[in-house]
């Protein structure tokens, strides 16, 4: 904690205003991502990892309201910025990789041309110097040059993924979101483009920030870890020590009803109940009707926050080992 | 109860009674351009499949998208009709039979005793009917019972597969379920007609971690109970290695290597089986895994050339494997069977 950190979010919440009510997606989290440094956001459907991604870039639907919090970017707080003051970070300094990269790119423009597109918005090159940055671009995440007058559909899944890697990284940002950046791939794909972002992020010195259900792209891609729950981060810190001593019950089940293909063949645990409906989730700690732990001070009150060296978890009943 | 996801033991080593026995099993889709086009490009889809299933055994399909495993599964219970090859199912009398021929009341006996479950909660249901209807549209398919009769089985049903109390799901809508749910609603529909056989096509993909164990342990739970065989297709090798007690790799059509589940997981012996191995993430921060040494990616399998399907990316392949046709899947020991020339 020695610098300043690239990122650094502080109490953030954002919630939809819906005809049933207000769903409380993203509700006080708080974390910061050094320079260089990969946070892994992990959680279920619905528990607001994505709503997160969204409100670091501003981009949010009409019937979002960013409540409170602050989000300081290099320093600058995004918040209070209207949408022309947000412009020049979004990109530029922060951008993302999508989810679904078959929607990300339109299909009536060749990939190179939409690529040319977001450098001429966002920065002074233009014309012969974005192509040969799209040259460049497509050499860093080991696209075939020819591919660059081509259209969206004549590229695998694989392809279009590293095209999108291509176009947040257009403009050297310091930081990239990756919302499921590998979900819809096959594992060898997901692998080599894994690998290639972890060496380019390296390069670059970039931060990165992946949001996944998957424990396993977690534990391979990130320093750090933060588990989300109902819209909460439940634990928080280094990828080794949360995995190895997981401090929060909801984060043991998430390990424990993880397969793996590898080591010994453990049983699997299956986690109770379902993941609570945001628009009235359950008093004290959201996750009290499914734990196995819980007491009545959880079903009341909202946790403290429970610290072991550099990992930190809310929870009234912690794991003490 | 909860070791019914350690299928390995939980699987009774089968009552080696052959249930269904896939022969050649090939489905080719044409690439035409039109009536004019003489000679049409053919997509082989699945090329020459062939394998035992048990009475009460789970067998893997496991492989990336596009290497058959769902073609496959639909032609054993004949959604999909084979281009050539046999499946044989046993019939109610305990013989084999050949699908490919069934008529009449044999075909309904059929229909009754192979089913299938999809892979997605949301798409396999009809929004406007109730759970009941959902579950009670083999029934009336097959005219088997009366309204109560079918009530009392549904609920039964419902049940079963952890839908309790049967009575507040069986008049709600699909909408008003959690994908979950859904999923326990789609295996109650296949199990309703008391099936030997079901074709769960990546039954758990959909779903978040916490809600897949659930019923990864309910179909582990169900084919102990109910001594149901199951051909378990997925993507996933952490989930086929607590389901199923024997895999089957596919690649571009072809099963590239089969055999017992541990077995092979910890000791593959093709070149793909080791390359999707080694590109499975862990969820151990701490593992290390050998980088994978094979390039691109799966392609399409369109008018193959008589060689090897993985010669192209395949990292010991040499100019034997390029100029002899597909190697057959051979035993290499200990009744594993993998397909090539190397290994």
């Amino acid at each position: 904690m020695t610098t300043d950190p690239v990122l650094a979010v502080d109490d953030l919440k954002m919630h939809y205003v819906t005809q049933a009510g207000v769903v409380r997606a993203v509700d006080g989290v708080s974390f910061s991502v050094e320079r260089g440094q990969s946070l892994g956001l992990v959680g279920e459907s619905g528990c607001g990892k994505s709503s997160i991604a969204m409100t670091l870039l501003k981009l949010l639907p009409d019937n979002a309201r960013l409540v409170a919090g602050s989000i300081a970017l290099n320093g600058i707080d995004l918040v209070p910025l209207s949408e022309d003051e947000m412009r020049p970070h979004r990109w530029d300094r922060i951008s993302m990789v999508f989810q679904a990269a078959m929607n990300s790119l339109d299909p009536v423009y060749r990939v190179g041309d939409q690529i040319v597109e977001a450098l001429e918005a966002h920065s002074s090159s233009a014309g012969r110097d974005a192509m040969e940055r799209v040259r460049e671009l497509f050499d860093l995440v080991s696209l075939d040059p020819s591919y660059i007058l081509r259209y969206p559909h004549e590229y695998s899944g694989g392809m279009r993924q590293r095209a999108i890697i291509a176009m947040a990284l257009a403009c050297e940002p310091d930081i990239i979101i990756a919302d499921e950046p590998t979900t819809a791939l096959d594992v060898i794909v997901q692998d080599h483009i894994l690998r290639e972002m972890q060496t380019i992020q390296h390069s670059l010195e970039m931060s990165m920030i992946y949001i996944s259900h998957d424990m396993a792209v977690i534990a391979e891609v990130c320093d750090v870890v933060g588990v989300m729950y109902a819209g909460k981060l439940v634990e928080f810190g280094p990828t080794a020590d949360v995995y190895a001593r997981p401090i929060h019950p909801y984060t043991r089940a998430l390990m424990s009803a993880f397969p793996s293909v590898r080591g010994e063949k453990h049983e699997l645990v299956t986690l109770p109940g379902e993941p609570p409906n945001l628009l009235d989730p359950p008093g004290g700690c959201a996750f009290n009707p499914r734990c196995a732990y819980a007491t009545d001070e959880c079903r009341t009150t909202a946790p403290p926050i429970v610290k072991r060296g550099d990992q930190w978890a809310a929870c009234w009943n912690p794991s003490d080992e | 109860m909860s070791e019914a996801t350690n299928n390995t033991q939980a699987i009774p080593a089968a009552t080696s009674r052959l249930l269904l026995r896939a022969i050649d099993l090939s489905k080719r889709f044409p690439l035409s351009s039109g009536w004019w086009d003489r000679n049409p490009s053919f997509v082989h889809a699945v090329d020459g499949v062939s394998f035992d299933l048990m009475a009460g055994e789970t067998l893997g399909i496991v492989g990336e998208s596009g290497c058959g495993k769902t073609t496959t599964g639909r032609m054993l219970v004949r959604l999909a009709e084979p281009t050539e090859g046999q499946v044989l199912f046993e019939n109610e009398s305990g013989d084999l039979e050949d699908i490919a021929h069934l008529k009449g009341q044999p075909l309904k006996d059929f229909r009754r005793r192979a089913q299938m479950v999809f892979q997605d909660p949301y798409e396999s249901m009809n929004p406007r009917r109730t759970i009941f209807d959902t579950v009670a549209e083999p029934l009336q398919v097959q005219k088997i019972g009366d309204h109560a009769e079918r009530l009392e089985r549904v609920s039964e049903t419902l049940g079963l597969v952890g839908l309790t109390p049967p009575s507040s799901f069986l008049f709600r809508f699909p909408h008003e379920l959690s994908g979950g749910q859904r999923q326990r609603v789609a295996i109650a529909r296949a199990l309703v007609m008391n099936p030997s056989f079901v074709v769960a096509d990546e039954p758990t993909s959909m779903l978040d971690i916490s809600i897949r164990t659930g019923i990864m342990q309910l179909m582990g739970e169900l084919a102990d109970r109910l001594g149901i065989s199951y051909l378990y297709i997925t993507h996933d090798l952490a989930v086929a290695r607590y389901m199923c007690s024997r895999i089957a790799v596919m690649y571009l059509g072809k099963i590239v290597e089969m055999g017992e589940t541990e077995e092979v997981l910890q000791n593959p012996v093709h070149p793909y089986t080791k390359a999707l191995l080694s590109a499975v993430p862990v969820p151990d921060p701490e593992a290390t895994r050998d980088p994978i040494d094979i390039k691109g990616s799966v392609s399409v399998p369109v008018d193959p050339l008589p060689r090897c399907r993985f010669y192209d990316r395949c990292p010991i392949a040499d100019n034997f494997c390029r100029d002899n046709d597909h190697p057959p899947l051979q035993d290499k020991g200990s009744g594993r069977l993998a397909a090539c020339y190397k290994a």
